[in-house]
C-alpha cells in the first residue's frame, strides 16, 4: 500500500516536471500530419518547369493542388506570404546517416538481410537542423564497411513523428553497396576474410549474386511443389524443403530490379567493375555514391544509365580520393550523367544549397542545373521523383522558402514545410529545438577539437564507417568512435 | 651479348634519353606551371583595400614583390618591362589568411606516413611546423587559386603541440614560403568536461585529469619564465654562467620576448573562462584563443580580456540544445561584443573554403565589412604582420587576388592570384583533372 502510494506520488511528480518543462522551453513544432496551406506571391522555382514570378502554391492535405498567380482559396486556409522570397522544393539528400542509431553491421562482407529501418533515432535534433537548411527528404544509409551492406531507409523529416511515421511510404527499397578501401580494410585487413583487394570485392558480389539466382530457382521450385502437394496431398509426394534465406532473397530482389543499389565507390576502375557486373546480371537504375573518380569514366556511366551522387568538394581525406576534382559533378553533368550533390554529414546537410552553388563555381553549370542536383536529380536516384523533387501539381507539399536566391551565400532559409506543414519557421524558431521526449536523454556536447579531429582523422574514412572500427585494436578511442 | 639482348639494351638506352627529353617536361606540366614575376600594373580595377575606402576603377602597381602604388586612375610613370592587366569588371582584394590549418603538414588524412602535424610527446614547443612544410603539397595550389594566399600551419598533438608557422602559399622551400616561422606556440587547453559522447571518463577522472594538466601548464610556464630570466641575465652580462641549453625552454623563450603568441585552443564556456583567468595571471605573454566554439556565451569577458580569437563558421552545434545557427553566429556575436576575431577553416585540403566561412559569418550577424577584416587585416594584426599582409597598401607584400564579383559568393570566380608579386598560374590538380576529363575521348 505504502509502495503503491509512493509510486503514485512519483508519477504525479514526474507529470508535474514534464508539464513545467513544457512551459519552460519553447518547443519546436512537431509533425501532426498533412496540412492545407497557401504559399502566396513568391518567386517559385519549380525546378522542372522554370521560375514563376509572383506565383502562389496551393497545398491541400499535403499535396500540391494548384500553382498559379492570385489563386483563390477558401477563407479558412492559412496563408504564408512569400513576397520577395524564393520558393523551391524541399532539398533531398541522397546520402545521409543523420539519425541512425547504429550505422554499420560490420560483421560480414554481405549483410543484405539487415535493414536500417530498424536503426532510426526519431528523437535526433539533427533532423531539425537539417530542416533549418531546407532539407525535407533523406536517404538514411547503412555504412560502407560491407561490400553489400544493409537496406537503407528513405525518410521524410517529419520532426516529431516516430520511426515509422518518418518513413517515406511510397519510396522503393534501396540498398547500400561499398567498394574499395572500406570493405577491404574492415574484412580483409581487419578480420582476415575476403575481400582484402578490389579483386575480392568483385568476387564477393558475383558469388553472392550467383548464390541468390541458384537459391531463388530452388526456392521457387520448392514453393510450387509445396503448393501442388498441399492441393493434392494424397497424390503428390511432399517436396524436400528449401529454407527461406532472407539475405539471398534480398539479393535476388536486387537482380529482379525490386531494390535500387546505392554504391559507395571512389576509383574509376571499381566503378567500371560494378557497371560490368551489373550488365552481366541485368541490374539497372543504380547510383554510385561519393564516386570521386566518376568523372574519369563519365561516358561509360552515361552509356550504362548509371547515376552519381557526389560531394561538391571533399577530397584527399584518404588515398582513394587523392586524385579528385571539385569539377566532378560538372563533368558528370556535361557528359549526361544524372548527378546529385549529397552531404554524408550532419554539417553539410545544413547548407546543401551552398554545396550545390559550388558546382556553378567549379564547372560553370547553370543555376537551374545546380538546384536540380539537390532536388529532382536525387529524387530520381531514390525512385521518388513522382512524388517530390520539384514543385508540380500532384507532388508532395515539401517546400523551402528562402530570403534570396538559394545559391547565394547570403540566402537564409526562412521556412521549411513537409506535407504542407511548417516544421521550420525562422521567425518563430525555438532556441532549443530538441523534442520534449528527448530533452533529458540527449545532452550531448561536442567541442570544436572533437569536430576538427573528425575532419582531420575521421574524415579519412568518409562519413560511413561509424561502428566499424571498433573491430580494430589499434587506433585511439576517438578514432574508433569517429569513423563513420 | 646476343643481338636480342643488344636490341633490348639499345632500347633501354633510348628510353633513358626519351625519359630525359620528354618525361621531364611532362612531369613539370603535371605539377604546376611556373608563375610570372616582374612589374605588373593592374588597371581599371575596383580596389578593396580593407583598411581604406573602396577605389572604383583604380590602379595598383606591383614591383619587386611589393605593392608599389595604389590610386585612382592616374597612371604612374613606369619604364621597362611592365605587364599590364586589365582589371575592368573585377575587384582586387588582399589575399585571405587562414590562421589555423595543417596545410603543408598533412597530405592524405588516412595515410599516417603523410601526417606531419602530430609529433609524439606532451610538451613540444620546439617542434616547428615550418621545417615539415611540404612546398609540393597538392593541396597548396588547390587552396591559393581560390584566393587564400596565407595560412598558419600548426601542430596539433599533446598539451603543447608545437610552434605554428605563418606561410605564403607559394615557394620552393619552406624558407621561401615563410612569413613568420614562430607565429605562435599552440597549446590544447585541458578540458574540464567530456569532449564528446565517446569520452568515457568519470567525472572525478575528468576533474583529476584537468587539475593535473593545469598543474603541468603552470609548472612549465614557471620553469620557462625562470629559464628566460636566467638567459636574459647571462646575455646582459649580469650573470656569469654556462648552463646547458634546453631546446624546449629555448622555444618557450620566444613567448616571453613576444616574438611568438601563445595560442590556446579552447572551446567550452567553462574552459574559456578558466583560460581567461589563467591568461590574466600571465602578463608577460601575448595570447590568442583558438576554436572558441562557445565564445558567444562569454563574448563580454573575451572582449574585456582583450584576447584575439580564431573562430570558424561551418561546423555543427557544440550542444544538441544549441540554436541551429549558433555556429554561423558565433564569430559575429563575439565581434559585436568587441572581440578581435579572425576566421579559419580549421582544415587542410579544403582551406579554399575560407571565403565561405566568412560569407556565412557575414550573413548571420557579422556583416560583410567585419567578416572581410576577419580574413585579412585582423589575422595580420593578430600575428604581428600588419606591416606586410592583410590590406592593399603601398609597401605591403603583393599578396592579392582579382575576382569577378563578391569574393564571399560561392558562384564568383577568381581570375588572378599574386603572392609576393608572383602571378600564380591558375592551375591545380582540380583544374588539371577537369581539363583532361571534361571532354574525354569516349572511345579510349
Amino acid at each position: 500500500m505504502t509502495k503503491q502510494l509512493s509510486n503514485v506520488v512519483k508519477g504525479i511528480f514526474i507529470m508535474v516536471l514534464m508539464v513545467s518543462y513544457g512551459h519552460t522551453f519553447a518547443q519546436p513544432t512537431t509533425y501532426s500530419g498533412p496540412q492545407t496551406v497557401l504559399i502566396k506571391n513568391g518567386l517559385v522555382k519549380t525546378i522542372t518547369q522554370g521560375d514563376l514570378p509572383n506565383t502562389d502554391v496551393y497545398i491541400v492535405n499535403g499535396v500540391i493542388q494548384e500553382i498559379g498567380q492570385n489563386l483563390s482559396v477558401p477563407s479558412n486556409v492559412s496563408v504564408i506570404d512569400a513576397t520577395d522570397k524564393v520558393v523551391m522544393p524541399g532539398i533531398i539528400d541522397a546520402h545521409s546517416h543523420l539519425n541512425t542509431v547504429s550505422t554499420n553491421e560490420a560483421t560480414s562482407p554481405v549483410t543484405a538481410e539487415i535493414t536500417i529501418k530498424e536503426s532510426i533515432d526519431p528523437n535526433d535534433v539533427a533532423m531539425y537542423h537539417a530542416l533549418a537548411g531546407g532539407v525535407t527528404t533523406i536517404n538514411l544509409m547503412h555504412g560502407s564497411a560491407n561490400v553489400i551492406g544493409a537496406r537503407n531507409a528513405t525518410l521524410k523529416l517529419r520532426y516529431g513523428a516516430d520511426q515509422f511515421g518518418l518513413q517515406f511510404q511510397e519510396a522503393p527499397q534501396t540498398i547500400k553497396f561499398a567498394l574499395g578501401e572500406n570493405p577491404t580494410r574492415v574484412h580483409g585487413q581487419g578480420t582476415g576474410v575476403q575481400p582484402r583487394t578490389r579483386m575480392g570485392v568483385e568476387r564477393v558480389i558475383r558469388d553472392i549474386f550467383d548464390d541468390a539466382i541458384e537459391y531463388d530457382r530452388k526456392r521457387q521450385e520448392y514453393l510450387s511443389q509445396k503448393a501442388a502437394y498441399e492441393r493434392r496431398p494424397n497424390r503428390v509426394s511432399p517436396p524436400v524443403p528449401v529454407a527461406k534465406n532472407l539475405r539471398l532473397e534480398v539479393i535476388s530482389d536486387i537482380i529482379k530490379g525490386n531494390i535500387l543499389v546505392h554504391c559507395h565507390s571512389y576509383r574509376a576502375d571499381e566503378i567500371v567493375m560494378l557497371v560490368n557486373v551489373f550488365k552481366d546480371y541485368g541490374v539497372e537504375n543504380y547510383t554510385f555514391q561519393h564516386a570521386n573518380e566518376a568523372f574519369k569514366v563519365a561516358p561509360e556511366l552515361a552509356e550504362a544509365g548509371a547515376n552519381a551522387s557526389v560531394f561538391s568538394d571533399w577530397w584527399a581525406y584518404k588515398f582513394e580520393v587523392y586524385y579528385s576534382t571539385a569539377y566532378n559533378a560538372a563533368i558528370l553533368h556535361e557528359n549526361g550523367v544524372n548527378t546529385s550533390i549529397n552531404s554524408d554529414s550532419n554539417e553539410l546537410i545544413r547548407h546543401l544549397n551552398h554545396e550545390a552553388a559550388k558546382v556553378v563555381r567549379y564547372g560553370g553549370i547553370s543555376a537551374d542545373d545546380a538546384l536540380a542536383m539537390i532536388t529532382i536529380n536525387p529524387a530520381k536516384q531514390l525512385g521518388i521523383d513522382e512524388y517530390v523533387g520539384s514543385l508540380e501539381i500532384g507532388k508532395h507539399g515539401d517546400v523551402s522558402i528562402w530570403s534570396a536566391d538559394p545559391l547565394s551565400i547570403y540566402a537564409i532559409n526562412e521556412m521549411t514545410l513537409v506535407d504542407g506543414q511548417v516544421l521550420f519557421d525562422r521567425a518563430a524558431d525555438a532556441a532549443d529545438a530538441r523534442l520534449d521526449r528527448a530533452i533529458n536523454y540527449d545532452q550531448s556536447y561536442k567541442d570544436l577539437q572533437a569536430q576538427v579531429s573528425e575532419e582531420v582523422r575521421g574524415r579519412q574514412d568518409d562519413a560511413c564507417m561509424e561502428d566499424a572500427f571498433i573491430l580494430f585494436e589499434s587506433g585511439s578511442q576517438m578514432e574508433q568512435a569517429h569513423n563513420h | 651479348m646476343n643481338s636480342k639482348k643488344q636490341t633490348r639494351f639499345q632500347f633501354c638506352g633510348w628510353m633513358v634519353v626519351l625519359t630525359f627529353l620528354f618525361g621531364f617536361t611532362t612531369l613539370q606540366a603535371q605539377i604546376v606551371e611556373k608563375p610570372e614575376y616582374g612589374t605588373f600594373i593592374i588597371e581599371n580595377v575596383d580596389i578593396y583595400p580593407v583598411t581604406a575606402e573602396v577605389i572604383k576603377g583604380g590602379v595598383v602597381v606591383i614591383q619587386d614583390g611589393i605593392i608599389e602604388y595604389v590610386g585612382s586612375n592616374v597612371k604612374p610613370d613606369l619604364t621597362g618591362d611592365v605587364k599590364r592587366i586589365d582589371g575592368s569588371g573585377y575587384r582586387l582584394y588582399p589575399g585571405f589568411i587562414d590562421s589555423e590549418t595543417q596545410l603543408g603538414l598533412n597530405e592524405i588524412g588516412a595515410v599516417a606516413v603523410t601526417i606531419d602535424a602530430a609529433e609524439v610527446g606532451s610538451v613540444n614547443p620546439e617542434m616547428i611546423a615550418q621545417t615539415a612544410i611540404n612546398p609540393g603539397s597538392v593541396s597548396i595550389p588547390v587552396t591559393r587559386v581560390d584566393g587564400v594566399t596565407n595560412v598558419v600551419a600548426s601542430p596539433v598533438s599533446g598539451l603543447v603541440s608545437g610552434t605554428g608557422s605563418l606561410i605564403d602559399l607559394y615557394g620552393y622551400t619552406p624558407e621561401a614560403m615563410s612569413v613568420d616561422q614562430r607565429a605562435g606556440v599552440y597549446i590544447n587547453w585541458p578540458s574540464s568536461g567530456k569532449r564528446g559522447w565517446w569520452d568515457s571518463r568519470s567525472d572525478s577522472d575528468i576533474e583529476k585529469d584537468y587539475k593535473e594538466a593545469l598543474d603541468q601548464i603552470n609548472e612549465l610556464f614557471n620553469d620557462a619564465r625562470a629559464y628566460h630570466a636566467m638567459w636574459e641575465a647571462i646575455e646582459s652580462g649580469d650573470l656569469d654562467a654556462q648552463p646547458a641549453v634546453n631546446a624546449k625552454m629555448d622555444a618557450m623563450r620566444h613567448l616571453f620576448t613576444q616574438e611568438a603568441r601563445l595560442v590556446v585552443r579552447v572551446n567550452r564556456e567553462k574552459d574559456i573562462l578558466a583560460a581567461i583567468d589563467w591568461a590574466n595571471e600571465q602578463d608577460d605573454l601575448s595570447f590568442v584563443f583558438s576554436g572558441v566554439s562557445e565564445g558567444w556565451r562569454v563574448a563580454e569577458q573575451l572582449a574585456e580580456a582583450e584576447i584575439p580569437v580564431i573562430a570558424t563558421a561551418l561546423v555543427t552545434t557544440s550542444r544538441s540544445s544549441d540554436h541551429y545557427a549558433r555556429p554561423y553566429q558565433n564569430a559575429g556575436l563575439m565581434a559585436n561584443a568587441g572581440v578581435h576575431v579572425s576566421l579559419s577553416t580549421f582544415n587542410t585540403e579544403n582551406v579554399r573554403n575560407l571565403p565561405f566561412h566568412a560569407g556565412y559569418a557575414a550573413t548571420y550577424g557579422m556583416g560583410v565589412e567585419e567578416a572581410l577584416k576577419a580574413v585579412t587585416i585582423n589575422p595580420a594584426e593578430m600575428w604581428g604582420v600588419a606591416d606586410k599582409l592583410g590590406s592593399i597598401e603601398v609597401g605591403k607584400h603583393a599578396n592579392l587576388f582579382l575576382v569577378d564579383g563578391d569574393p564571399f559568393e560561392t558562384t564568383s570566380n577568381i581570375k588572378d592570384v599574386f603572392i609576393r608579386g608572383y602571378r600564380i598560374p591558375m592551375v591545380s590538380r582540380h583544374t588539371q583533372l577537369n581539363e583532361e576529363f571534361l571532354n574525354r575521348d569516349a572511345t579510349n
